[in-house]
């Protein structure tokens, strides 16, 4: 995971074994990817200005009619004066909220987790090692559904509660924002661990005790010194739970009930649900590739600069 | 490496032409659960055809999916009455002479002329039913004979509805709840309409059509809209389940087996409608989904029980239900809209 | 990705024993304790729930393999026969081409020299993993039914390959900046072609990041559910995709019997890239 990050250096190899077929060996790639994302990527761009058809379909006629929808509001029949539509607004923000919080909590628990994991001897780490990769080999769509098994309000959690006496009626968990959000948590909580892991493991301990000896505290040294060390792993599990997390559709439709639309669950009503207006659907995925992309250059541009002022 | 490339080649071809032995296929575009999977495997073992189905859990969801592109990848459809007067304005359905299907006669005489398929060119009936609601008779103890239920639930009751996540029989059933005419143009009507369904949106759990059963027997909601035989089949799991008929009226309606355009397989698909109509297995059909079947002759074959069921026999007082009709483009891209609002 | 982490060595026993105090950190522990009780509890409770002999799926009926034999011999055995054939020929295939094409890839990128636009072709490498999967999809969708191309198991396995080659890309690349080039000089030195070099000496050294990435790329194409639902034909479906279908008339213990089977294998297959990436490492 850690390959998101960091372009790999080349090897100074005086007459390397790929002298002259660079270009050859780089073809597959450029055309598979070119072809098969960054065309289809151009096309839905296009799409998102044509016009929807009654009931499904489109027409190769241009018009701003998606992007309209998306913002502006013209009350129910479409003549009142426009206004802030606030809707779908209002789902990008909170799929933007819930996704920063299950960064949040992911960070909150995987931080530690991988800090334990990276600082236990060789044998056990290697072992909780690979505990924690297999959640992460286990189908997503698989682990949604156990978790909503687990917390319905005929599920384990609420009947042994129940058993136990210590509830009188179920807690209702599922079909609400707070199963969302703890199903983003659970579904990418080992993306988090794994990239921190991997940075802890390689920083020098040395650096700590260096602290250490000149009578920083734990915690201060924790955050002025390994923190700071490991960041890139950190930004990385971040990266690798934000993004997702913003364009879930699993998490929202078998948890949340469907009422509470994420950006997800928006785009997928529009291909695969009766609401049938793909170039609402293009245009919304075209705004949230925009929103990620913008993160993803700014990540980029401060990574340059801290790796460049590093040296 | 020579073995692999061949390997290689072969698993592509099988890729490329979709089945390495071209058996006979039929490929069905269905409502979810409407079909037990042994009925299937009897066609296979009498036809020879092999059968491969998808499943949509909405008319409008099928609509919109056949006019992205998915029409010509698919022999038949099985829509609601008001849908098949839909496809066949938009020239989605293909047309068969009643010669061409020898059980053609065992259409039952009061589905044969219906103003949505006159005469039956394009399709054939499959089942009808009816569409409102049940409700848990443990959690809600009152009158469960009102369309208020959904829309301005009681307090046991509130945060505890499902409703069907289709625009048609959603809105319909709203528009009866509201006393208002189908197909509307008045314009406070239909803001009327869409401010109680924003103010109802409040008190449900979820939009749901495909897990409608499985939310009231589990527990994830106590009430919520059901067509009849799937309102039986969720009591069968769970007792304390009733099917409402409301007295402001609720939804009947008739799903048809059309014969699609640009039908890969028209033969194939014809035999199959033609199977469908033997009374044997339009049977079947109505036991395993506890619907009705338009077909003469199923009494037989029928399960005795379905004969006494609450979802299949009205008690003497309902109303009898209407059927969803069809707006003009104008009319229908307001519900549309109405729909739209309700849903984001 | 147990394949790519590097062995760290932090000096001798003595060091060692005297960071293991500044390392420690009260809480850890316990937090790591609760972040493995929270990965597993639903997968735990599922596993046990699928032995249930109850009809009902919440209530305990005593151990019985019966939701198995529905799962093996059911109604809709065959449903999930042909939907698990699909998903492993397209995971395997997905697997095959784009571990060939990220092998290529990540000996120009880790061998080649520095070149115009080779930070843009790592961009583009990496691109599949930054687009969001629900746009990837869409856009997929949108391409396929602009050229007009026949949507069905060819569909979805072009789509899978593309997302799938960063996954291979990233242990592989990871393997081979691990490999020193004087091996491919000492074979260049002897007069072995470029062709015989790599064969002979740095493929050999590749097999365990190639295998990881292979392994990668299989279980991503198994695990995918979003682009394949909306790139999939008329009646083709792969298991995530027959699933879902499933789920979404509610969880039913067969269900429950097939993520077990599923966790199983997912477990198998982590298993070996495991010992794979020690294998790499004992060299």
């Amino acid at each position: 995971m850690a390959g998101l990050l960091s372009s790999s250096p080349a090897n100074k190899a005086e007459a390397s074994i790929v002298e002259g077929r660079v270009g050859l060996l780089l073809l597959p790639s450029w055309v598979v990817i070119g072809i098969l994302l960054v065309v289809p990527v151009l096309i839905m761009f296009v799409y998102s200005f044509l016009t929807q058809d009654f009931r499904g379909g489109v027409i190769w006629t241009f018009t701003l009619e998606a992007y309209d929808q998306f913002f502006l509001d013209r009350g129910l029949f479409g003549d009142e004066p426009p206004q802030i539509e606030w809707t779908y607004l209002l789902i990008f923000w909170r799929s933007f909220i819930q996704a920063l919080f299950a960064m949040i909590f992911c960070l909150l628990i995987g931080f530690p987790t991988a800090y334990f994991m990276a600082t236990s001897p060789p044998q056990s780490r290697s072992m909780l090692l690979f505990l924690v990769t297999i959640p992460y080999w286990v189908n997503l769509l698989i682990r949604t559904v156990s978790m909503k098994f687990l917390i319905r309000d005929t599920g384990p959690i609420n009947e042994w509660l129940l058993a136990m006496g210590m509830i009188d009626e179920p807690i209702r968990m599922i079909n609400t924002a707070f199963a969302v959000q703890l199903g983003l948590f659970y579904s990418y909580l080992p993306f988090m661990v794994l990239p921190i892991y991997a940075s802890i493991e390689r920083y020098n301990f040395v650096l700590s005790e260096a602290a250490a000896d000149l009578y920083t505290g734990r915690w201060s040294t924790l955050f002025r010194v390994v923190i700071p060390s490991v960041k890139p792993g950190i930004i990385a599990g971040c990266i690798l739970v934000f993004i997702p997390s913003l364009g879930a559709f699993l998490a929202p439709d078998l948890l949340g009930g469907a009422k509470n639309f994420m950006i997800g669950s928006l785009v997928e009503e529009q291909f695969k649900g009766q609401a049938g207006d793909w170039p609402f659907g293009a245009a919304v995925s075209m705004i949230l590739l925009t929103i990620i992309m913008g993160i993803l250059l700014v990540y980029a541009r401060n990574q340059t600069q801290s790796t460049s002022r590093g040296h | 490496m020579r073995k692999f490339t061949k390997l290689m080649a072969a698993a592509t071809m099988v890729l490329a032409t979709g089945q390495a032995v071209a058996a006979e296929k039929l490929s069905i575009y269905h409502w979810f659960e409407y079909i037990p999977q042994e009925l299937l495997n009897k066609f296979t073992a009498e036809t020879g055809i092999e059968v491969v189905m998808d499943t949509y859990d909405s008319n409008e969801a099928m609509l919109a999916n056949l006019k992205a592109g998915a029409l010509g990848s698919y022999d038949v459809a099985v829509p609601g009455d008001y849908m098949v007067k839909i496809m066949a304005g938009e020239g989605m359905l293909d047309s068969y002479s009643p010669s061409e299907l020898k059980n053609f006669g065992n259409i039952e005489d009061k589905w044969l002329n219906v103003d949505f398929d006159n005469g039956r060119k394009h399709s054939i009936p499959y089942q009808w039913g009816s569409t409102s609601f049940s409700v848990d008779t443990n959690v809600y103890s009152g009158d469960i004979n009102t369309t208020g239920i959904i829309f301005n639930p009681p307090s046991e009751l509130q945060g505890k509805v499902n409703v069907l996540d289709t625009a048609g029989e959603t809105l319909v059933l709203a528009s009866i709840h509201m006393g208002f005419p189908q197909c509307s143009t008045d314009k406070a009507q239909l803001k009327a309409l869409s401010q109680m369904l924003d103010g109802a949106k409040k008190h449900w759990a979820s939009f749901n059509s495909d897990g409608a059963k499985d939310v009231l027997v589990s527990g994830d909601a106590s009430a919520g809209m059901i067509w009849n035989g799937f309102g039986a089949k969720a009591r069968a799991e769970k007792a304390s389940l009733k099917y409402a008929y409301p007295k402001e009226g609720y939804i009947v309606w008739m799903d048809n087996v059309v014969l699609l355009k640009d039908a890969p397989n028209r033969a194939a698909a014809l035999k199959f409608m033609d199977f469908l109509l033997e009374p044997e297995n339009a049977a079947a059909v109505t036991n395993y989904a506890r619907y009705a079947a338009g077909v003469k002759g199923v009494a037989p074959y029928l399960d005795p029980e379905l004969a006494e069921a609450r979802e299949n026999n009205p008690p003497a007082d309902a109303p009898s239900g209407v059927f969803v009709q069809v707006c003009d483009q104008a009319t229908q891209s307001l519900y549309d809209a109405i729909w739209t609002r309700l849903k984001k | 990705m147990p394949a790519t982490k590097r062995n760290p060595r932090h000096g001798g026993i003595e060091m060692a024993r005297a960071t293991e105090k500044v390392k420690w950190y009260p809480g850890f522990r316990e937090i790591t304790l609760a972040c493995f009780f929270i990965l597993y509890a639903p997968l735990i409770i599922v596993m046990i729930y699928s032995f249930n002999a109850s009809q009902s799926i919440t209530i305990w009926g005593g151990f019985s393999l019966h939701w198995y034999e529905k799962v093996f011999y059911g109604v809709e055995a065959a449903k999930f026969k042909t939907a698990t054939v699909n998903s492993l020929i397209i995971a395997v295939m997905a697997a095959i081409v784009s571990t060939v094409i990220a092998t290529a890839a990540a000996l120009a990128m880790v061998r080649g020299k520095a070149f115009k636009g080779k930070s843009l072709t790592f961009g583009l490498i990496n691109l599949p993993l930054m687009v969001p999967e629900i746009v990837t999809a869409v856009a997929t969708l949108i391409f396929f039914s602009v050229i007009g191309f026949d949507r069905g198991l060819l569909s979805i396995l072009l789509a899978h390959i593309v997302f799938c080659i960063p996954f291979a890309y990233l242990p592989i690349s990871a393997r081979l900046q691990g490999i020193s080039s004087i091996y491919e000089q000492a074979g260049r030195d002897l007069y072995a072609t470029p062709g015989q070099t790599f064969r002979l000496i740095l493929f050999p050294l590749m097999v365990p990041g190639i295998l990881s990435g292979f392994l990668l790329a299989f279980i991503i194409s198994l695990d995918d559910f979003i682009i394949t639902n909306f790139v999939k034909g008329a009646g083709v479906e792969t298991l995530p995709t027959a699933i879902f279908g499933a789920v979404k008339q509610g969880i039913k213990p067969n269900i429950m019997a097939i993520s077990t089977l599923m966790l199983t294998v997912s477990i198998v297959l982590v298993s070996i890239s495991y010992l794979i990436s020690r294998m790499g490492r004992q060299e």
